[in-house]
């Protein structure tokens, strides 16, 4: 008994010191990530430089009437879900099937740079993927125009001007950084299958094809669902990188790359709207919570393991 | 998966060609960066230079203050900014670790819910310079948004969870050692292979950061070697749509060469393709890890 009061009052002493060594961290996170929340107050203000966060006017929804009776919030809306889906099916269709043939190569040596060689891409920033873009798609050095349509004796192309193409450019650059990042989380979903299915199926005479249908695809059903799900709970918002620097910020192609992170990002440092882009911000923050909650609460039904929380 | 020839060998001979098709970009660049500056205009940038030459290094040699600069920033962003990152983190993951400590799961909501809501980037950019003026310091590239994230505490805080057993804690406590110094001669050499993890992708978030410096930098003497290769294609930009000579000067920073350009990109990637064969294998280890529980 006595000891017992003893312990709790000791757990009682001992949890100071441990939250004095939890403190740096935790005025850092209430500065950089819980004081910007209060901040979202500026939506429903007429900022003003001068009148400085507090002395600006309130204007009340104001600027959100704006922003959506401009074509701006129904181009950045559908822009930003259009491509997260698109890179949401075509990443995960390509990463399975590199994970799939990975996993079949077993331990060989190769399978290490593979892999090594795939993720290489994710490595780089999106200033130098920019520059890497920009030696393809140029107008007068690009080797796309140079190299490619000339020797094919087309016409040079000016690929930062032509709307119809960006679809396309921005799908295969997202690809192409992050493929190999995806294939390896499926390649570790997939060296957990249980090999005696395997070799079931085997002996039942499957082949190779009917294992990877019939097993290994049924088998990762959970472990996509999970990945996707959450994905969708991103979908509002768009890597920032991919469509500003990839685009080199071109005016011609706002209406195919204009997402509303590059919009919120205009909007500020640009246009100095504060009151719009703060609007966007919140538009997205606050629609992006509510996807993040429904995508969890679905995951928790199916999979309770993976649920974030 | 049991064997199959013909399918092993379908596989490796897709992956290879996925792998070509992968590195071909990058090549590219570098390819690019050794080419004559008279053979790249007429011929543009390609894969078979008609002529050869190391006259972008060697400008970038003769001219280099600037890059000197932009590198000596860059470097130390990304050494003390994810040094006091780990720091950092690891400390805030420790006692959300430890059962004994009260109010862990209020803490553990606390660090979470960052993942699940922010505030967005108005009302973080005026809070930096209005209130904490952060605006053309060093600290802005290494202070906003990186320095802790949920995401990395969390992946802490299960290693502490289940890798360290509480015996040792216990051992320590018995031996008088405080709270503090448990953290710092148990818990963090314990925790190495964690710390490499999150460490490696820090530091490379710092080197590959562009976003503080185009926020919160003007300075070019604070510029980072990625904003200054975002500047130079600014420059281009800028260029190509009025098409004006007189527009040359006028940029903070001169408008070089076709070849020198993807020289400058080639000198931005080179610190992580130098470590990358070194690294690598603790960088798939920490995709795996970083997927499995987020």
């Amino acid at each position: 008994m006595k000891k017992a009061a003893m312990v709790k009052k000791k757990t009682r002493f001992k949890s100071l010191p441990l939250l004095l060594i939890a403190l740096p961290g935790i005025v850092y996170l209430i500065i950089n990530n819980y004081m910007p929340m209060f901040g979202i107050f500026l939506a429903f203000k007429d900022y003003s430089l001068m009148k400085g966060i507090f002395g600006s006017e309130w204007c009340g929804f104001e600027n959100f009437e704006f922003l959506f009776k401009t074509k701006d919030a129904w181009i950045m809306t559908r822009n930003t879900l259009l491509y997260n889906l698109a890179f949401i099916i075509i990443g995960t269709i390509v990463a399975i099937a590199i994970a799939i043939m990975m996993c079949e190569l077993g331990k060989k040596k190769r399978v290490k740079f593979f892999q090594a060689a795939l993720l290489l891409p994710n490595l780089l920033s999106w200033v130098v993927i920019g520059f890497v873009a920009y030696a393809f798609l140029n107008a007068d050095t690009g080797f796309i125009n140079k190299t490619i349509l000339a020797g094919m004796g087309v016409d040079p192309v000016s690929w930062y001007s032509y709307t119809g193409a960006w679809p396309v450019i921005l799908v295969i650059v997202n690809l192409w950084k992050n493929m190999g990042y995806q294939s390896i989380v499926y390649m570790a979903s997939i060296s957990g299958i249980d090999k005696s299915i395997y070799e079931a199926a085997a002996i039942d005479g499957a082949t190779k094809m009917k294992q990877i249908f019939y097993v290994t695809l049924p088998m990762l059903k959970p472990t996509v669902i999970t990945l996707t799900l959450m994905s969708i709970g991103r979908i509002f918002y768009s890597d920032f990188g991919l469509f500003y620097q990839v685009p080199q910020n071109a005016g011609a192609l706002f209406s195919v790359t204009q997402t509303i992170d590059t919009y919120v990002y205009r909007g500020l440092m640009e246009l100095n709207d504060v009151g719009m882009s703060a609007a966007a911000g919140l538009y997205q923050s606050l629609v992006g919570f509510i996807l993040v909650l429904i995508a969890n609460g679905i995951v928790r039904k199916i999979d309770s393991d993976n649920a974030l929380f | 998966m049991t064997e199959s020839k013909s399918f092993n060998r379908v596989s490796t001979v897709v992956l290879t060609l996925l792998v070509i098709l992968a590195m071909l970009p990058i090549i590219l660049i570098v390819i690019a960066s050794f080419s004559g500056e008279d053979a790249l205009i007429r011929d543009g940038y390609t894969y078979f230079p008609a002529e050869w030459s190391l006259d972008s290094y060697y400008y970038m040699v003769k001219q280099g203050v600037m890059i000197l600069r932009a590198y000596g920033v860059s470097f130390f962003v990304t050494f003390f900014g994810t040094a006091l990152s780990v720091l950092l983190t690891t400390m805030l993951a420790y006692p959300m670790a430890r059962k004994s400590f009260r109010g862990r799961n209020v803490l553990a909501f606390f660090v979470f819910f960052t993942m699940l809501f922010n505030g967005g980037i108005v009302p973080s950019y005026i809070m930096w310079t209005q209130i904490f003026g952060i605006k053309d310091t060093i600290w802005a590239l290494i202070i906003p948004n990186y320095l802790v994230t949920a995401f990395n505490v969390i992946l802490v805080k299960n290693y502490y969870q289940n890798s360290v057993p509480d015996s040792l804690i216990e051992a320590a406590q018995l031996d008088g050692a405080s709270e503090l110094k448990i953290f710092f001669r148990v818990m963090l050499p314990l925790s190495k292979p964690t710390v490499a993890t999150i460490g490696l992708f820090t530091g490379i978030t710092y080197w590959n950061d562009w976003t503080n410096g185009l926020y919160y930098i003007n300075n070019e003497k604070l510029y980072s070697i990625q904003q200054l290769l975002m500047k130079i294609m600014d420059n281009i930009q800028a260029l190509r749509s009025n098409s004006t000579a007189s527009l040359l000067g006028t940029g903070a920073v001169d408008l070089p060469g076709t070849s020198i350009r993807m020289a400058m990109a080639v000198i931005g990637i080179l610190p992580i393709l130098f470590i990358y064969p070194f690294v690598q294998k603790y960088l798939i280890k920490g995709v795996v890890v970083g997927a499995v529980k987020g």
